[in-house]
């Protein structure tokens, strides 16, 4: 037990040390692997905590994702950072660090003011896993009992797409994201791709498939399968799709539309929105999954590819 | 049996320790980027095969077993590509300093 302990709390230290060196770093390079790495570290700490689903998507999302759209944008401000750097000056930082202090303060005190045991609806959640027929409770707050959190959820990723594409030029409009991705003559990343690319394909079904019983889930999964999708835009051997194709928007759409048809069509079947029919409540959850996932990978991939870099072709 | 199972899983996971311990110091204190490519990836290899052989005897049955090694070679395999791409990046002296 003290050996946990001692464990966790050199964790924690981890992590603090993590974070503080990503905010002093000079480069902005350095600052993002230093948030990467204080990503994975989160994600032990919530492994250490038993939520594995937190530490997948935090792993994922908050350091995978997160930490290459932060990369793709130190490349693009590599020219202006100077002008930036030299324009923010030590007040800009000083009113910075006092907010960000009032907000960890404030934090601390609503996490040291519970009382202990701290509320909870986990014994709720308990008792009515039988309705839904789920094995992990985390997908069933997800799916059945905050239904309506995940439905945004899933429409944000949409709409951050549509952000990143309207900074597109009016001439590339429609056209593909990013430069053309030539195969690399010694063929280090084409090897990678072809060999990695089936083997997540599988890990990435995998983990959407085993997310109603076991953790793991939609997003999770989308962000591995959009992460062999990019590896094999990368090495050069398929090229992000025309953003003007229509079954593209299609695909996009597809799963938040799905959802949304799902939640009002309870209106009609059990009496209220996003109320799943008796019985039935699996397998409406697992077609939403099955409808969201390509809609995610999809999103994260193109999130990731940039806005459109090039003519629309014909 | 089970007290020398103990012993071999004690004693595969504390080698691995120490390829990892060594590869940090390696990374820390070698002069260029391909010396201090070459400690990484030792701990990467070597470390984590030995850390995941002692864990075998401990795994529930053969499947876990079986997804031990392959986030072993999966791992190598990462490794060892990335390794690659920053040795030829470092060659072309963009990460020289």
């Amino acid at each position: 037990m003290t050996l946990v302990l001692a464990l966790e709390i050199f964790l924690a230290i981890l992590v603090v040390a993590a974070a503080i060196w990503t905010i002093t770093a000079r480069e902005t390079f350095a600052a993002v692997v230093g948030f990467v790495t204080y990503g994975l570290l989160l994600a032990l700490v919530w492994m250490s905590l038993s939520s594995a689903d937190i530490a997948l998507t935090e792993a994922a999302i908050g350091s995978g994702v997160t930490g290459i759209l932060l990369l793709g944008a130190t490349a693009r401000l590599e020219v202006a950072e100077k002008s930036i750097a030299a324009r923010s000056g030590t007040a800009l930082h000083l009113v910075a660090a006092i907010v960000c202090g009032l907000v960890t303060i404030g934090l601390a005190t609503v996490v040291l003011a519970l009382p202990d045991p701290a509320p909870t609806l986990a014994s709720a959640v308990a008792a009515n896993m039988r309705a839904v027929d789920l094995g992990n409770p985390v997908a069933a707050v997800l799916l059945a009992y905050r239904a309506l959190d995940t439905l945004i959820e899933s429409a944000v990723l949409p709409l951050a797409l549509i952000g990143v594409w309207s900074l597109a030029s009016d001439r590339f409009w429609g056209g593909r994201p990013g430069v053309q991705q030539r195969p690399d003559r010694q063929g280090l990343m084409v090897f990678l791709a072809r060999l990695l690319a089936p083997f997540g394909l599988l890990t990435g079904i995998y983990i959407v498939w085993v997310g109603t019983d076991a953790p793991g889930g939609k997003f999770q999964g989308g962000t591995i399968l959009a992460a062999m999708w990019i590896l094999t835009i990368m090495a050069g051997i398929t090229n992000t799709p025309p953003t003007g194709r229509l079954w593209l928007r299609i695909v996009l759409i597809t799963g938040p539309i799905v959802f949304l048809a799902i939640g009002l069509a309870g209106f009609v079947v059990p009496g209220a929105f996003l109320a799943y029919p008796t019985g039935l409540a699996k397998p409406v959850i697992l077609i939403i999954e099955a409808a969201l996932t390509p809609s995610i990978a999809a999103s994260l991939g193109l999130l990731l590819a940039g806005p459109p870099e090039r003519m629309p072709e014909g | 049996m089970s007290y020398l199972l103990d012993i071999f899983t004690i004693a595969a996971i504390s080698s691995g320790a120490f390829f990892f311990l060594a590869g940090t110091v390696g990374l820390l204190r070698f002069p260029d980027a391909l010396t201090r490519l070459h400690a990484l990836t030792k701990a990467d290899n070597l470390g984590l095969g030995l850390v995941v052989l002692g864990l075998l005897p401990r795994a529930q049955g053969p499947l876990e077993a079986l997804k031990l090694v392959i986030v072993w070679l999966l791992v190598l395999l990462a490794s060892g590509t990335v390794a690659q791409l920053i040795g030829r990046a470092a060659r072309r002296g963009s990460f020289l300093e």
